[in-house]
């Protein structure tokens, strides 16, 4: 098996890249396909030797490969005595363990590494070629994937790279040649990738590109007519496992939704060839007994039964001896009807993947829907000075309507279990968990219904009282509102989805630009207006001053008195801050700007060259140094200014750390040594500064919790604070690939000038403050080169440090390593706040918006994803996204939970 | 005073919509293949340069603010000179601010900087022949409450109604239509449809 080889592997028409594929074609013995799999991201062979279709799950699954116990070729032919021998990625090795006589795995995950892991493979070939004591040899050669992957599909590389594999296949078949004069059973060599390459060089998606394929058989046994030149055709890469099961004589596997590729049986009597397909046709049409209630009503079925009868009419005449012409003419015929039945099967078979499970879905979205608009009726008084968001949770339980509603749901749930056709989640859930979900669903419905009057019943009494001047709007929240709202709405194509980077991008730089706007305006308009409005600014100062009470003692306003509290803090600002104030915003527009051109990602412009893939060709190795050591003082400068002394120093071994790593595994080099190859794991390096992350998170906590019990000082909250942040870009800048250093620098720098210009010279207030975080944490999930589909996800993050794949610490790191930017953001947030503000009430603020602004897309979508589900795209874009926005939830829900906990050491203190 | 104001008013944007409309047929007659989408370049410099003779013209005509003190000759000049140097200005700042939203940095540069070149027709050239090269003036208008006239209300109407048809035009991009257009032309054309209404309402709410 070759890795990511790319359809026109076998035919084409340039070169000598390919030359024995194709001399091979001619030669009759070949034949050639275009086989077409399913989207998987990872490299799982389960497919190709299950034949059973990938649910999107085992996108997830995938990341871990226990062992595979459905029903295989490999297990079947285990089981048949068969004796295998296999070479290659060991994640073979994983799923079929026990199974090969003889076997040596090579990891995967280094994927910078293209030579060493197929001269892995290779160097045992001649050995075993020679010796012959084997029934099955599997080879997986990697290196073309991971080519793929590190310079794309136009690289020269490639082209080197299959004309080795041409000769491994040269020798492989004239080896199998002259065994066969000796022995003289045909064998079978099969050539297949399982997966294409994208146009980055990736896969994972759906494009034709990745599905597409090559897959040729060649076998002394195929014969065909001089001149008869077949094109490749099309056929599914789940009718591989059936194909092999019956050449191998084996069993096909249960779950297998493939059919025959007939071709490689017709060089067999007749006979046969009807058994071969009778074989398949009932094992299909059982597998559709047991998915299909009213499988008797499946066209495939009738056509099956039918040609049973037929086939077994064939059989009488031909033990009758009949006469050569009829039974001919007849065993065409039924041969036609049997292929006609199994397409049918097969195609209806993979057609029942796609069923959804509309109970479970609704009541999923109807929870997330009561939280929503819990969340939503709870805004005023939530953002108002107290700050408190209580939830009446408790009081609806005693209340008719929660028993009320309570009593329907059951009943509900029992209608709709009793009758249900289909297997259904909700409905496997123990009896204890289902009605803890109800009990659930029907004190949030009670809650949702008292805000809902209680609100209505304020409102009342404030219209009564119009002394409360509603507070008036600035552009800037217009531009938030706006920006959300649009952003929800583009949720609902899919094109937007695939590149929502786009979306995000435009945002911050939107809110750059109304920034810039707002600063000119105080800066400027205030030199111009001085003369004129020389009654007015002692007004001005008065209340400006009452303002500032306001603040010091605890009431943190949600009213944007935008030019009044900027108009005193700006005045404060002389000569060189100035000048920086108003540079603040251009130098953010330019930061982004190059992070943009650092990682192109999304769909439509993905392939264009991009700075990311230009310092990871392993031409600009130096310049890829000289920029991972200069990111990396870059971060201590910016990170080091507010930590204590023993995290500085924690804080500079563990880059040093990080640089080490790097050069262990042969990303960077180090300046002394020029051409050392020797890489390796890097996992003493990585372990070394695993130990730092940890040692500055625990120094960060231990300073919390210090603050909690002594509750003296706040400065020691504020250096935990950010003691903790500091942790955590240390591990960030452990696990992003080096060519991603920059974008944490950026994130950095632009954290530190909108703290030092923007945000405390304005005075924005904590909501503001937390929906600009949140829109460039979003935007810097995109800066890192994420996007929407799975094949992004860098999981070779989740492997740092630790030598074989430990299920907790791996997730979490591919996890933190993904969701870097929103983290970070995050946490620079809730240390910004509580070193900023004085007001009580600002973490409050700040988590209640970080909940509400995330919770609003995600319950969007879900309700658009639920009505958009029979859309074409529906398993390629909008799936993984909802993975994605899953996630993200998760993660949001973990910060929301850090805040409150900031929160409550802060009342107590 | 007012009436006579509001009608000139509505007459000015009327025979701007017109001479956009014209450099949309004129054209056709002189020179060959000329559509709007395949040779959106040539369209774009064409409407560019009609827009900005038609409201020179009719602010010379109209002369909302005539309240000019000095009328030497070497004031009008240096006077015009420094609005030829803002609008030049305006348009790298345009450019400037295209490339800080992702537009490519080498690559159909000559559209960028169009287009940016049409944006400062429609923002820059109107505030220029209504308040000169006074920055100040500018940001009097582009503010909160600094309104005093009719003409700058108008003013202020449509270019900040220009400025967000264009943010709202960069919207559908990423949509893949696969129309060799999108890039410029739909920007643009959003543009200039965001123009308009904005013109027209400028004109029926006073």
């Amino acid at each position: 098996m070759l890795r990511g080889i790319p359809a026109e592997y076998g035919d084409q028409a340039t070169s000598s890249s390919s030359s024995l594929c194709r001399a091979l074609r001619h030669s009759q013995k070949a034949r050639n396909y275009c086989s077409q799999g399913h989207n998987n991201h990872r490299k799982t062979p389960k497919a190709l030797m299950t034949g059973s279709l990938p649910g999107f799950i085992d996108v997830v699954r995938n990341l871990n490969s226990p062992e595979l116990l459905e029903d295989n070729v490999i297990t079947q032919a285990k089981a048949a005595g068969k004796r295998i021998i296999f070479y290659g990625d060991e994640t073979w090795v994983k799923l079929f363990p026990k199974h090969f006589v003889e076997y040596d795995g090579t990891t995967s995950f280094f994927v910078s590494d293209y030579t060493e892991v197929d001269d892995n493979v290779t160097r045992h070939l001649d050995k075993v070629l020679k010796r012959g004591d084997w029934d099955m040899l599997i080879l997986h050669y990697l290196g073309l994937d991971h080519i793929g992957h590190v310079s794309g599909p136009s690289s020269p590389l490639i082209g080197h790279k299959l004309r080795e594999m041409d000769s491994i296949l040269m020798k492989i078949h004239t080896s199998l040649l002259s065994e066969e004069r000796e022995t003289l059973v045909p064998n079978l060599l099969v050539l297949c990738g399982d997966h294409g390459m994208s146009e980055t060089g990736g896969h994972g998606a759906s494009s034709m590109e990745e599905l597409n394929t090559a897959l040729i058989l060649i076998s002394s046994a195929f014969e065909r007519k001089p001149g008869d030149i077949r094109r490749p055709k099309h056929v599914q890469q789940t009718d591989l496992a059936a194909t092999l099961a019956i050449g191998l004589g084996l069993p096909i596997p249960g779950n297998s939704v493939g059919s025959l590729l007939f071709p490689t049986v017709e060089g067999r009597p007749v006979r046969e060839q009807l058994r071969f397909l009778h074989l398949n046709a009932v094992q299909l049409s059982k597998l559709l007994q047991e998915n299909v209630p009213s499988y008797e009503k499946e066209p495939g079925f009738e056509q099956f039964k039918m040609s049973e009868r037929l086939h077994g009419n064939w059989i009488r005449l031909y033990l009758e001896e009949n006469n050569s012409e009829v039974l001919f003419n007849l065993g065409a015929k039924v041969r036609r009807q049997y292929l006609d039945a199994l397409r049918t099967l097969s195609l209806s078979l993979s057609r029942q993947v796609a069923q959804y499970d509309i109970y479970s879905m609704l009541v999923g979205t109807v929870v997330v829907l009561e939280v929503l608009s819990l969340l939503l009726l709870s805004i005023p008084e939530a953002l108002s000075n107290k700050a408190e968001l209580e939830v009446p949770l408790w009081s609806p339980v005693f209340s008719l309507l929660f028993y009320l509603t309570l009593l329907v749901l059951s009943a509900l749930h029992v209608i709709v279990c009793t009758s249900a056709e289909s297997s259904c989640y909700f409905c496997g859930l123990s009896w204890l968990t289902a009605g803890g979900v109800m009990v659930l669903v029907s004190a949030l419905l009670c809650a949702v219904v008292s805000a809902l009057a209680k609100t209505f019943g304020d409102g009342k009494f404030l219209s009564k009282n119009p002394a409360h001047p509603k507070p008036r709007w600035s552009e800037l929240d217009v531009l938030i509102l706006l920006g959300t709202m649009g952003h929800v709405l583009s949720l609902g194509a899919s094109s937007f989805i695939e590149e929502e980077h786009q979306t995000w991008y435009f945002l911050i730089n939107t809110l750059c630009l109304a920034l810039c706007h707002e600063i000119y305006r105080n800066c400027l308009l205030r030199d111009d207006s001085e003369p004129q409005q020389c009654p007015h600014v002692e007004e001005e100062f008065i209340r400006t001053a009452a303002a500032l009470q306001d603040r010091s003692t605890g009431c943190d306003t949600l009213e944007p008195h935008g030019v009044s509290r900027s108009l005193t803090s700006l005045d404060t600002l002389r000569g060189y801050e100035k000048w920086m104030v108003l540079a603040s915003p251009w130098v953010i527009l330019t930061c982004c700007r190059l992070l943009r051109s650092l990682n192109q990602t999304g769909v439509q412009w993905a392939h264009r060259p991009d700075l990311g893939h230009w310092l990871t060709s392993s031409d600009h190795k130096a310049e890829l140094s000289v920029l991972t050591a200069l990111s990396l003082i870059v971060i201590f400068a910016l990170v080091q200014r507010k930590c204590s002394l023993t995290s500085k120093v924690a804080l500079a071994l563990g880059l040093l750390g990080v640089y080490c790593y790097r050069a262990a595994i042969g990303n960077v080099l180090f300046p002394w040594q020029r051409d050392s190859k020797d890489i390796s794991k890097g996992v003493i390096e990585a372990r070394f500064v695993h130990v730092f992350v940890l040692g500055i998170l625990f120094t960060g906590t231990k300073d919390l919790l210090k603050s909690q019990v002594i509750a003296t000082d706040v400065t020691i909250k504020t250096v935990g604070l950010w003691e903790i942040y500091s942790g955590l870009v240390l591990l960030a800048a452990l696990l992003f690939r080096p060519h991603n250093l920059p974008v944490l620098v950026f994130s950095l720098l632009i954290q530190t000038i909108m703290t030092k210009f923007i945000w405390k010279p304005l005075r924005h207030d904590a909501a503001e403050i937390t929906i600009m975080h949140y829109w460039f944490g979003q935007a810097f999930f995109y800066f890192q080169g994420n996007s929407n589909n799975i094949a992004t996800v860098d999981i070779s993050a989740g492997f740092v440090g630790l030598d074989t794949y430990i299920e907790v610490p791996a997730v979490f790191l591919t996890a933190f390593a993904t969701f870097a930017g929103p983290v970070l953001w995050a946490s620079h947030l809730v240390s910004f706040l509580s070193s900023e503000t004085s007001s009580g009430s600002a973490l409050s603020h700040a988590c209640f918006c970080y909940a509400l602004i995330c919770s609003f897309p995600v319950s969007a979508y879900i309700i658009l994803v639920t009505s958009l589900r029979y859309h074409l795209f529906i398993w390629s874009v909008f799936s993984p996204k909802l993975l994605y926005e899953g996630m993200h939830i998760l993660i949001t829900a973990a910060i929301c939970v850090f805040f409150t906990a900031m929160d409550q050491t802060n009342t107590k203190s | 005073m007012k009436d006579t104001d509001i009608k000139r008013l509505l007459y000015t944007h009327l025979l701007c919509i017109f001479s956009i409309i014209l450099s949309i047929c004129i054209p056709s007659f002189f020179l060959e293949n000329f559509s709007i989408l395949e040779t959106h370049l040539t369209w774009l410099c064409i409407c560019s340069v009609f827009v900005t003779a038609v409201n020179l013209v009719l602010y010379l005509i109209v002369k909302p603010n005539a309240s000019s003190k000095r009328s030497s000759i070497s004031y009008k000049v240096t006077r015009f000179l420094k609005c030829c140097i803002y609008f030049l200005m305006s348009c790298f700042f345009f450019h400037v601010i295209f490339v800080l939203y992702g537009a490519p940095l080498i690559e159909l540069v000559l559209e960028t900087f169009l287009f940016a070149v049409i944006l400062s027709t429609f923002t820059t050239v109107p505030c220029l022949c209504l308040l000169g090269p006074n920055i100040k003036a500018w940001l009097r208008v582009f503010s909160r409450n600094g309104v005093t006239s009719i003409w700058e209300n108008s003013l202020q109407i449509t270019t900040i109604s220009s400025f967000i048809g264009t943010w709202l035009g960069a919207f559908p991009i990423p949509l893949d239509w696969e129309r060799p257009w999108q890039m410029a032309i739909e920007r643009k054309k959003m543009c200039r449809s965001f123009c308009v209404p904005g013109m027209v309402l400028g004109t029926v709410t006073q």
